[in-house]
């Protein structure tokens, strides 16, 4: 051993020091950019993830109707589609796709290609975990959420029946029925005996029955299911006879989701509410293609996991195709030939390195292995700047950090308390010395667009004291000793500060606790902690993007609040087809929400990175999805 | 230094042991630095008005170079970085001794009955070892502060409890709790650290004790009739001690390091207080714009590594059954 | 000898037996689960979700049927890369972290071993507390603080190596963290080897072969060397069973895809398959590392031999 080393030590020296031209040189002159992407991407299935990490390859290899802009944000060139119109209600969408639309195995990309993608991402079995995002397609949720009955009676397939008849009905699960006395996972054949049975049709109601358990309770339908009182045996016969010979029928067509294929290439999309963002929102990947031919070839279309997405199979129709993948160590693409302006790609190929360590990563950077960094870590700011300021990069970016609180405690449910605390808060101190490049946030919603919420928090100590004192604890003695819930070490010189701050500004002694990822997140999404540190970026460029998760039951809620009134300004702006109108309905939402102090936004993003100057067509956009077939190298 | 062997009060083999090492050139230096450290965290931190408050933070005047009004300087929070290396090191060489304590009783014991024995149940104790090993150690620890966190608080208030007395006034409470709840809140970790690390110096232990206790010497007390642990109290742990002394002061630093890994996971040291592995840490990430950062809580930290592990040697030497020869 | 290996081999499978079992129900006891995601997803979707992949199913049933899939030599796939099997993910990341570990191992017992015979052989000379500072190095300053610093000034300021990536045919890329993760292994091997050393030097055998007037060096290697490795021997065996299964620092500060990162990464989201993959991969490693420092220990000291 003592001798190989010995002689490959020198030769590996050599080999390094010998070798002039960096890794960015190399790649510059075979037009190829060295991208660091953090992490691991979960799959490249675009049904089945949720992440920016995902969104960055997805992007480089499919592509929406509507493609991003490499300058502006509000820029809306044609992708997928050469062009679109809307009715005046902004509910129907037309899009017009490309003549010379080509996947890159080099099929036409059609419209049914898209109706089959949405088909694809909402079918009940598929169970796509982003679905909500294409839920605006009128008829979506119910096809999503497998509404048998309902689709069925407004569709008009039960003779003699209409869903106004049948509304009262339970099709859903009653959750107030034990199925334990059933045993473990109970299935239809298993049941031996007819309380079972009843048991188990009450508890999982008739959306969810299979065509067995539909025909035993036909044979008897007013003693074996309960119907709300006045309905008539025959047509609760009608419709278990309907439901039960379509038990195993995919319901798509019949659901009527408003996505049509007009022609092959003419998109037809019906929504179930105007929707005035819509090119915005369908430059998100949840609304791209994905190439029927190939999907089907692997698998049926309920398929969860099929190879269609996995090297060499996958086929895109982005002005890239996958190259290589491997597994925390680099997934590279080329120019896909195909792409209808694949002659103004100014790439042959990007490689995407997963580098988790964000000083690795500007190491990497800085000693010529990579054209951009995903991150910067906020302490090598300053030597940056103050070495090599050109690479330098801080750019406004759609996110907020904020401290969720859990309004279930006791004293924390106190409004006045939350709001002290948010009040002590010098949030300017934060964004100066310790998150830097960040902005201090005045409200959860960064400004987009023509959208700028109210101005409501400042750091006001005096009134803090005051609001606390009044809530009942003056100077803080006898406040209760909380903790904040932090994962992350980056977090934790924030959550240190801001410890501090309330020490100072209120007396109030607050614990920070720090756990592990998965015990951060379950902690919050169970409702069993009083305050963490959490962050959220938007997916396009729309205030509901930030304001939707507020509602009573969302999983991003947990915070433990919601309000009625919220909720009816929310949906009134989703009916109003005048944008300004429906904009200020969502200002007056979140001012109602931000003075209630569910959660206290701490700072606007900056997305701190590193991009070398060869880099050209690379300018700053709040959504951060630069358009990679927009992009040239020029050394 | 504790070791787990039995020394007979007063015997001349201690006080010649103790004149062997005060004549040791590396020891005695090392025992002055580790006393002085010592000194340093316990006393220096409890004299009023000497030195500035670890936590008190100065944002605008963070990561200051070491000058006057703080010697080495401040942090990413513009907090005095000399406090927090002495509070650090209390908690710091607290798990360290504590925690490799733990760990080494639990493993001599293991190896050595293992070892001494033999046979089946040797068998038995080092495939127990080898799933302890094996085992997702993260997991252990996720769980294990689960379920031990709850209890902390409980721990905290009745140890707080036990030393102001029942029905003293809130201000010695308070008093009280400020010292005693920074040790309490490690009692997850020592207690995860203690009975996870001990497998190493099991498997050391038993192959040191058996390679013993096929000597001569060995099989000359078993044929005078003593008894299994005088034998191996007396004659076999006595003559395996070398790597054992050796082995429990390279356990300290490794277990130093591991407390700041664990803190990120819940179970050590709370911020804001600190650890020198908490600020080795943290000093890493900024080491090439503030130096500084990193170098004194490293150099204090590597001091006290350097002197215990010579102290050990010198230990060893003082101790060995046989050197008295040399 | 044929005896001691059978009946080894049958303790072994009970240990993969008991440490499959343990580890099943630790990750099961986990407060979180793979589809447990930041960003939430839908209950009715995330119920679907678990179904599929028989999340719902009591304890017991996954168990039997995941010890079943084992025994069957299929581990099943993950559920944070979701769908790729582990026996890819393992395939892919293993050879990477078993280079690197053999390399690194090769530099630790390179300077550790040696360390450790001259401070022995010296003892309390300046020639000792040299080599045992050097050797402290390793110990005092976390592959955390040495790999960034080694980056920093080979690879970024004298350009001689890559500050990161790793490629299995170019030897550049394996230096920089083989002596990284090879340097703390390398402490403890000096340390236990001086340890061992001087206990074996002090032996009644070693002071007349001295007085006989042997040479220094053949008592060195003739007559101590092999009593004196028995503690770093005991040491080497589950120390190079974990370097070549992985270390998660090192693969983040270089960049390398090995099994430490998906080992970390699927604990962090509770991917059973994946933890269980890699813990019945790492078990086995165990087994045999430590049955080979048992077999070595049994060559360093003949008298064992006899009543095994």
């Amino acid at each position: 051993m003592t001798h190989r080393a010995l002689f490959l030590l020198p030769l590996a020296l050599c080999l390094a020091g010998c070798q002039r031209e960096t890794q960015v040189e190399k790649a510059n002159r075979e037009g190829i950019m060295l991208i660091g992407n953090s992490s691991e991407p979960k799959a490249l299935d675009l049904h089945l993830v949720t992440g920016v990490i995902e969104s960055k390859l997805i992007g480089a290899m499919f592509e929406g109707l509507v493609a991003d802009d490499p300058e502006k944000d509000d820029g809306l060139p044609p992708g997928a589609a050469v062009s679109w119109e809307h009715n005046d209600t902004l509910t129907g969408w037309t899009f017009h796709l490309q003549p010379d639309g080509r996947w890159s195995d080099g099929a036409p990309v059609t419209a049914h290609d898209f109706v089959f993608s949405y088909h694809r991402m909402l079918h009940p079995d598929l169970a796509a975990p982003y679905v909500e995002m294409v839920y605006p397609l009128k008829n979506a949720e119910d096809y999503n959420k497998n509404r048998r009955g309902k689709i069925l009676l407004t569709a008009g397939a039960v003779p003699n029946t209409s869903w106004d008849d049948m509304k009262d009905v339970g099709f859903g699960p009653d959750a107030k029925v034990d199925l334990a006395p059933l045993g473990e996972s109970p299935k239809w054949p298993d049941l031996t005996d007819d309380a079972q049975r009843k048991l188990f049709v009450t508890a999982k109601g008739l959306d969810a029955l299979p065509a067995e358990a539909l025909e035993w309770i036909l044979a008897d339908p007013a003693g074996r299911y309960s119907w709300p009182v006045g309905t008539f045996m025959a047509k609760a016969k009608a419709l278990l006879t309907t439901m039960a010979g379509k038990a195993s029928d995919d319901l798509f067509e019949l659901a009527g989701v408003g996505a049509t294929a007009v022609d092959d290439y003419t998109l037809q999309l019906e929504l179930r509410e105007p929707v005035p963002y819509l090119p915005s929102l369908v430059r998100h990947y949840t609304w791209f293609p994905v190439p029927r031919h190939v999907v089907l070839k692997h698998g049926k279309i309920s398929d969860r996991f099929t190879p269609w997405s996995l090297y060499p199979n996958i086929v895109g129709n982005g002005p890239f195709k996958l190259k290589t993948w491997l597994f925390h160590d680099v997934i590279e693409v080329d120019r896909n030939p195909h792409y209808w302006n694949a002659a103004n790609v100014g790439l042959n190929g990007i490689r995407f390195l997963p580098i988790e360590n964000p000083y690795t990563e500007t190491r990497a950077f800085l000693s010529g292995q990579l054209h951009t960094t995903y991150q910067l870590p906020s302490d090598l700011i300053k030597e940056v700047r103050e070495t090599t300021p050109e690479y330098l990069r801080q750019e406004p970016y759609v996110g907020t950090t904020f401290i969720r609180i859990n309004t279930t405690r006791p004293v924390l449910s106190d409004t006045r308390v939350r709001q002290a605390l948010a009040l002590a808060i010098d949030r300017q101190q934060l964004c100066d010395y310790i998150m830097e490049g960040y902005t201090p946030a005045t409200s959860l919603t960064p400004k987009m667009g023509s959208y700028e919420p109210d101005k409501v928090l400042s750091f006001d100590p005096e009134k803090a004291r005051a609001l606390l004192a009044e809530a009942g604890y003056p100077d803080g003695s006898g406040f209760p000793r909380f903790s904040l819930l932090i994962s992350k070490p980056a977090a934790r010189a924030s959550a240190e500060a801001i410890q501090a701050m309330w020490k100072q500004n209120l007396n109030v002694l607050i614990d920070i606790q720090n756990k592990d990822w998965g015990s951060y997140i379950s902690a919050q999404q169970s409702l069993d902690f009083d305050m963490a540190s959490a962050g959220w970026i938007g997916d396009y460029l729309d205030p509901t993007t930030f304001l939707t998760m507020w509602t009573e039951g969302n999983g991003n809620n947990n915070t433990g609040w919601h309000s009625d009134r919220y909720e009816e300004l929310l949906s009134g702006a989703a009916l109003e087809a005048d944008p300004a109108k429906r904009l200020e309905s969502l200002r007056q939402a979140e001012r109602l929400m931000m003075d209630e102090y569910p959660i206290l936004p701490m700072s606007w993003y900056s997305r701190n990175y590193l991009l070398r100057p060869e880099v050209k067509g690379w300018h700053p956009l709040l959504l951060d999805n630069h358009p990679y077939s927009a992009i040239r190298l020029e050394p | 230094m504790s070791t787990p062997v039995p020394v007979e009060k007063g015997s001349s083999l201690w006080r010649d042991a103790a004149l062997r090492l005060r004549k040791n050139h590396a020891a005695m230096p090392s025992l002055v630095i580790v006393a002085l450290i010592m000194l340093a965290c316990l006393v220096l931190p409890s004299i009023p008005g000497l030195l500035a408050d670890p936590n008190v933070q100065d944002l605008p005047n963070k990561n200051m170079s070491p000058g006057s009004g703080h010697w080495f300087g401040t942090d990413h929070l513009g907090r005095d970085i000399l406090s927090r290396v002495l509070f650090g090191g209390r908690i710091s060489i607290a798990v360290g001794l504590i925690t490799t304590f733990v760990s080494v009783t639990i493993g001599v014991c293991w190896g050595a009955l293992a070892g001494y024995i033999g046979g089946r149940t040797d068998a038995l104790m080092m495939r127990i070892v080898d799933i302890l090993y094996a085992l997702p150690f993260l997991i252990v620890v996720i769980l294990l502060g689960k379920t031990i966190e709850p209890f902390t608080g409980k721990l905290t208030e009745w140890t707080v409890d036990l030393f102001a007395g029942s029905g003293s006034t809130t201000a010695k409470v308070n008093d009280t709790r400020t010292w005693v709840e920074p040790i309490t809140t490690l009692v997850p970790l020592f207690i995860a650290i203690g009975t996870l690390s001990w497998l190493t110096v099991s498997r050391i232990v038993r192959a040191q004790v058996q390679s013993v206790s096929r000597m001569d010497f060995v099989e000359a007390a078993r044929s005078l009739g003593l008894g299994h642990l005088r034998i191996l109290t007396r004659h076999i742990l006595p003559n395996s001690i070398g790597p054992i002394i050796v082995y429990t002061a390279l356990t300290i630093p490794g277990v130093m390091l591991f407390e700041a890994v664990l803190s990120f996971l819940g179970l050590g040291v709370k911020p804001p207080n600190s650890s020198w592995g908490i600020l080795i840490e943290e000093g890493s990430n900024r080491m090439l714009s503030n130096p500084w950062l990193l170098l004194f809580p490293s150099v204090f930290f590597s001091l006290t590594l350097f002197s215990l592990n010579f102290l050990g040697d010198g230990l060893r030497d003082a101790l060995d059954p046989k050197s008295s020869k040399d | 000898m044929f005896r001691t290996l059978i009946s080894r081999f049958l303790q072994g499978l009970l240990v993969l037996f008991v440490l499959f079992t343990v580890t099943f129900f630790l990750i099961k006891a986990l407060p979180y689960g793979p589809f447990q995601t930041e960003k939430a997803i839908p209950d009715h979707i995330r119920e679907k979700i678990e179904s599929y992949y028989g999340l719902n199913e009591s304890i017991g049933t996954q168990y039997t049927r995941q010890l079943g899939n084992l025994l069957k030599g299929d581990p099943g796939v993950s559920l944070r890369l979701e769908g790729r099997p582990v026996i890819e993910i393992i395939s892919q990341a293993f050879p990477n972290s078993l280079q690197l570990g053999i390399v690194a191992m090769a530099v630790a017992i390179v300077i550790g071993i040696p360390l450790g015979v001259l401070a022995a052989w010296k003892k309390n000379s300046s020639l000792d507390y040299a080599s045992m500072a050097i050797a402290m190095i390793g110990i005092c300053i976390p592959s955390f603080v040495i790999g960034p610093l080694l980056a920093e000034n080979f690879g970024r300021r004298l350009e001689w190596l890559p500050v990161m990536g790793w490629s299995p045919l170019s030897p550049a890329s394996w230096v920089l963290p083989a002596i990284t993760l090879g340097l703390g292994t390398a402490a403890y091997l000096s340390r236990l080897t001086r340890a061992g050393m001087l206990e074996t030097l002090s032996q009644d055998f070693v002071r007349t072969a001295r007085a006989k007037g042997v040479g220094s060096m053949s008592i060195l290697t003739r007559h101590c060397l092999r009593g004196g490795l028995i503690p770093a021997v005991a040491y080497i065996g589950p120390a190079f069973a974990s370097i070549i299964s992985g270390s998660v620092v090192i693969e983040s500060i270089f960049v390398v895809p090995g099994l430490g990162l998906h080992f970390i990464k699927a604990i962090e989201v509770g991917d059973a398959p994946v933890i269980l993959g890699i813990v019945m991969l790492y078990g086995t490693l165990i087994i045999i590392a430590n049955f080979a420092t048992d077999l070595l220990g049994l060559w360093l000291n003949p008298r064992l031999r006899s009543s095994n």
